[in-house]
């Protein structure tokens, strides 16, 4: 037996529109203070992350791999002039390019990465946790054993056995991506596997059961929906990791090559004898970039987090007695109410057992 | 007589997502002395939010506005707790007011010991040694009526049982001697027979400790049971205060009048069940002979322990018959194997041994393909209605849901003109249809549940508690409309329930279960006019009536036959 707490529930609901109700805009309307700014300056950079990778053929002077321009070679390791604002690298590409260009692999990569390992994470999630069995135990067992190698570790690997070796475009894209989302697809298995579990004990779920409702239908309509609520949490973290992978896997070795597109982690690993010799442009700037890209969608992730706990939430203080009392559960005659009961009036009445029997 | 807690205009408004809420609207109240003062309102009224700020409990959201003047117990010093700052509130906390709380499973902390933290308290006001404090807690424990206290002391919460444990939460509440406890819901998560032992223990507190008890609850039976004067709130305001004869004897505000009204009493419903029973008698006289939708005999069933464990044994050996058209009421405490039973009927847990049949249907091993079919003639009402709907389907559809799965409609919007009968059968209106679960009250939710569960017109209804998750008198209005939908459609039911007197409105049968077992069976006249079974009389003497002057004749009875049976202590 509880008391519930009616009053909340029985508030006329605020109607908001289809914008209203899009996971990050609801948030964005929800949040005050020091919580709105966090959220704000996440989006903003995030968009303009967006926004470069979108529209990085006109923003970009020259190409990626471009080498010389009309005047001849650019050269080597020049310092930051109007014709290359942030200067040249030691393999003499444009590094103000270069950064605008690696928006768009890093964008590329993300997408293709979290597509992957959300759609295979939360179709395992759901058959394991609803499931169970041994299957469920085979998949965990499988799932924790991803979880104990050092995730760049795996990328490594992985990448050796997607790639083989080749470095185009779409092929050093998807060995990226992919490795990235074999480390992933744990995350959201495990996530959606709780869920499901705990929703699988829900009374909803078992009156569905009783009705005689089959499996599939029970997972993917009742289970699959409710199960999913954390996910766009998840979705901005993982993002902002996901860019740090695959610029470590630059880093080392295993990425993109610099003529099949421009990916900040290589120049970062070309950048390292620089550093020493005091040519700063040429880490500077594509450091920058990783730093604000995963600074934008961390902030956002983690402001959606806050936002999603009604405990963690900001709200704005009220004024003594202000504000209108809720209707209690308790007699609460609503104008559609008193309809019903007219109507029930009018009806020749047979069953009034309970008030006479008294 | 010196004042404890004089409350002066209080107003308490919350910072919500919808903008700002008010809860309490200009309350004054004051508790003496050594005395009991009840608040009583339902859900929503904002009586729980009224008694935590004596304590300066309220979340950050809340904004107060008036005073709350607490005395100490000596009467020399007086503090005004809305202005107090949290250093001050802390040494006001548990030395001049503390709190027993609902739940005691969840109030008491599992990882340590109830001596442990009993004397937290102790430490946290005084500078006391430990052997000191543990002496303290050993002789708190002994005051509550804890046995042994020498050795439970250094025991778990989880060694103890639910009306143990409570006594061990208003241990550690009066540990420092307080001049006023705070008891919110303090017997609402306990069975009624446990319920009767902590109220008479909180009277002891009146009477020999001489403490004030703000007493919060929505039952006006342990009102009458236990309080000296009560304060009826209702949308955030007094609406009614008295000593409590006067206010059961006379009520004056039509408020208070309705929600006395809407408390079930025992023997209400007798007049319509006999005539029912007649009815059925007629019938059988006339030849027709009625086939059993539900015969169990020597039913049993068991949860599987770990390996190498015996396992839990939760029905024994229970043998029983519904006949169509009849409401069977299942009545027991928590644990007592009713909703056990409730689910096997329905195909969700299975039977160990013995034989179950429904609508025809053998159970014990029964293959899900071919009991598929007869679901559609079960229906199920749960009892929490706020988590038995979908948060993500409207109503309608939640409702068309079983119209689909057995094949009636092809789609929900197809099945829109059934719903829309269904709704208004359980008196919604159709308009509701759109809505989602959570923009619906907690009864009108439990009618739309009556409607899912009877979207099929089933031959059975299996009804889990379906109003103890609801207020007095949104629950008597639910009860209602359940008697007149049976009368309608005429389909028997198994109503489950913790509540003898709720049960006794609706049932034409009534079986009482203890520990698994079926102790006693009958019409609501045999089974609560004269009960035979010495546990179902402890059960039907620890219910505690809405009214003082019957309540304190009761207590008498309960208490002789606790001594007969040599009953233990919760």
């Amino acid at each position: 037996m509880s008391t519930t707490t009616e009053a909340v529930a029985t508030l006329p609901p605020r109607k908001s529109g289809f914008f209203g109700r899009l996971p990050v805009l609801k948030q964005l309307r929800q949040s005050v203070g020091l919580q709105r700014g966090m959220l704000i300056t996440g989006l903003v950079v995030t968009a303009i992350f967006v926004l470069v990778a979108i529209f990085a053929p006109l923003i970009a002077p020259y190409g990626f791999a471009q080498l010389r321009g009309p005047d001849g070679p650019f050269g080597a390791q020049q310092p930051p002039s109007p014709e290359h604002i942030m200067g040249t690298t030691v393999g003499g590409y444009d590094v103000y390019s270069r950064v605008i260009w690696g928006a768009q692999t890093a964008i590329l990569v993300i997408i293709i990465a979290v597509i992957f390992s959300i759609f295979i994470g939360i179709l395992l999630g759901l058959i394991s946790g609803y499931i169970g069995g041994w299957l469920d135990r085979v998949l965990v067992v499988i799932g924790d054993a991803i979880y104990a190698f050092p995730s760049l570790l795996l990328a490594i690997v992985l990448s050796i056995v997607i790639s083989g070796g080749q470095s185009s475009l779409w092929g050093g894209i998807f060995a990226a991506a992919l490795s990235i989302t074999v480390v992933y697809i744990p995350q959201y298995y495990r996530v959606i596997r709780a869920e499901t579990i705990r929703i699988k004990a829900e009374p909803y779920v078992e009156s569905a059961k009783m009705l005689g409702a089959s499996t599939p239908r029970i997972m993917f309509r009742h289970v699959l929906r409710n199960a999913t609520r954390t996910l766009p949490i998840i979705f901005t973290l993982n993002s902002s990791e996901a860019i740090l992978t695959l610029a470590g896997l630059g880093f080392l070795g295993f990425g993109i090559e610099p003529t099949a597109a421009a990916e900040w982690g290589y120049d970062l690993n070309k950048a390292l004898s620089d550093v020493t010799s005091g040519i700063w442009w040429t880490a500077l700037y594509p450091g920058l970039a990783i730093v604000l890209a995963v600074l934008g969608i961390t902030l956002v992730g983690e402001s959606l987090n806050d936002l999603a706990d009604p405990r963690l939430r900001g709200r704005k203080r009220v004024k003594a007695k202000s504000g209108a009392m809720s209707a209690t559960s308790v007699d609460a005659p609503l104008p559609s109410d008193l309809d019903i009961l007219d109507e029930n009036a009018t009806a020749p009445s047979s069953t009034d057992g309970l008030e006479n029997s008294k | 007589m010196s004042r404890v807690v004089d409350i002066k205009d209080l107003s308490i408004s919350f910072a919500t997502d919808a903008g700002a809420v008010k809860a309490v609207d200009g309350v004054s109240l004051s508790v003496n002395r050594g005395e009991v003062l009840a608040i009583v309102g339902e859900s929503g009224s904002g009586k729980t939010v009224t008694a935590k700020t004596i304590l300066g409990l309220l979340p950050e959201t809340a904004t107060t506005g008036g005073a709350v003047l607490l005395s100490n117990r000596a009467g020399t010093s007086v503090s005004d707790v809305v202005s107090l700052s949290k250093k001050q509130l802390r040494a006001v906390r548990g030395a001049d007011v503390s709190m027993v709380f609902q739940e005691p499973s969840t109030a008491l902390n599992p990882v340590y010991t109830v001596g442990w933290q009993i004397a937290e308290g102790l430490r946290a006001h005084g500078k006391l040694s430990r052997a000191e404090a543990k002496r303290e807690a050993i002789e708190i424990l002994r005051k509550v009526g804890i046995p042994e206290p020498e050795v439970r002391v250094n025991y778990y919460p989880h060694q103890f049982s639910g009306g143990q444990k409570q006594r061990v939460v208003i241990a550690s509440a009066l540990v420092l001697n307080p001049g006023l406890i705070v008891a919110d819901e303090p017997t609402t998560a306990l069975d009624v027979t446990v319920q009767a032992e902590i109220l008479e223990l909180l009277r002891r507190l009146r009477d020999e400790f001489d403490t004030a008890i703000v007493l919060i609850t929505h039952n006006m039976g342990v009102v009458a049971d236990l309080a000296d004067r009560v304060a009826v709130m209702y949308q955030g305001k007094v609406v009614e205060e008295a000593d409590a004869k006067t206010l059961f004897a006379h009520p004056q505000n039509d408020y208070t009048k309705r929600l006395l009204d809407s408390v079930p009493r025992i023997g209400q419903g007798r007049a319509r069940t006999e005539e029912r029973q007649r009815v059925r008698a007629e019938r059988a006289s006339g030849g027709v002979v009625d086939v059993p939708v539900v015969e169990a005999t020597n039913l049993t069933i068991e949860y599987a322990a770990r390996f190498g464990r015996k396992g839990f044994r939760a029905v024994d050996d229970v043998s029983f018959r519904i006949g169509p058209g009849e409401v069977l009421g299942l009545v027991g405490e928590s644990g007592s194997g009713k909703t056990t039973i409730g689910r096997a009927i329905g195909g969700l847990t299975r039977i160990t041994s013995g034989s179950l049949k429904v609508l025809g249907f053998e159970m014990l091993d029964f293959a899900e393909r071919r009991f598929k079919p007869l679901r559609a003639d079960i229906g199920f009402v749960f009892q929490d209605p706020a988590a038995s709907f979908n948060p993500l389907l409207t109503i309608a559809d939640a409702v068309a849901e079983p119209l689909v799965i057995h094949g009636r409609a092809k789609n929900p919007a197809q099945a829109r003109k059934r719903v829309d009968e269904l709704l208004e059968a359980v008196q919604l209106p159709k308009s509701y249809g759109d809505r989602f679960p959570h923009e619906l009250s907690g009864g009108q939710r439990q009618r739309a549940s009556l409607a899912r569960g009877l979207a099929l017109e089933p031959k059975l209804l299996i009804a889990d508690e379906p109003t103890s998750a609801l207020d007095v008198s949104v629950q008597a209005r639910v009860l209602e409309l359940f008697a007149e939908l049976q009368l309608e459609f005429g389909f028997a039911a198994l109503f489950i329930s913790h509540d003898l007197a709720v049960v006794d409105l609706l049932a034409d049968r009534i079986a009482v279960l203890y520990h698994g077992r079926l102790v006693e069976e009958g019409t609501g006249a045999e089974v609560l006019g004269d009960p035979r079974d010495p546990y179902t009389r402890r059960l039907l003497a620890s219910l505690p009536v809405p009214d003082p002057v019957e309540q304190a004749a009761r207590r008498t009875v309960l208490a002789r036959i606790q001594a007969e049976a040599g009953a233990n202590p919760a």
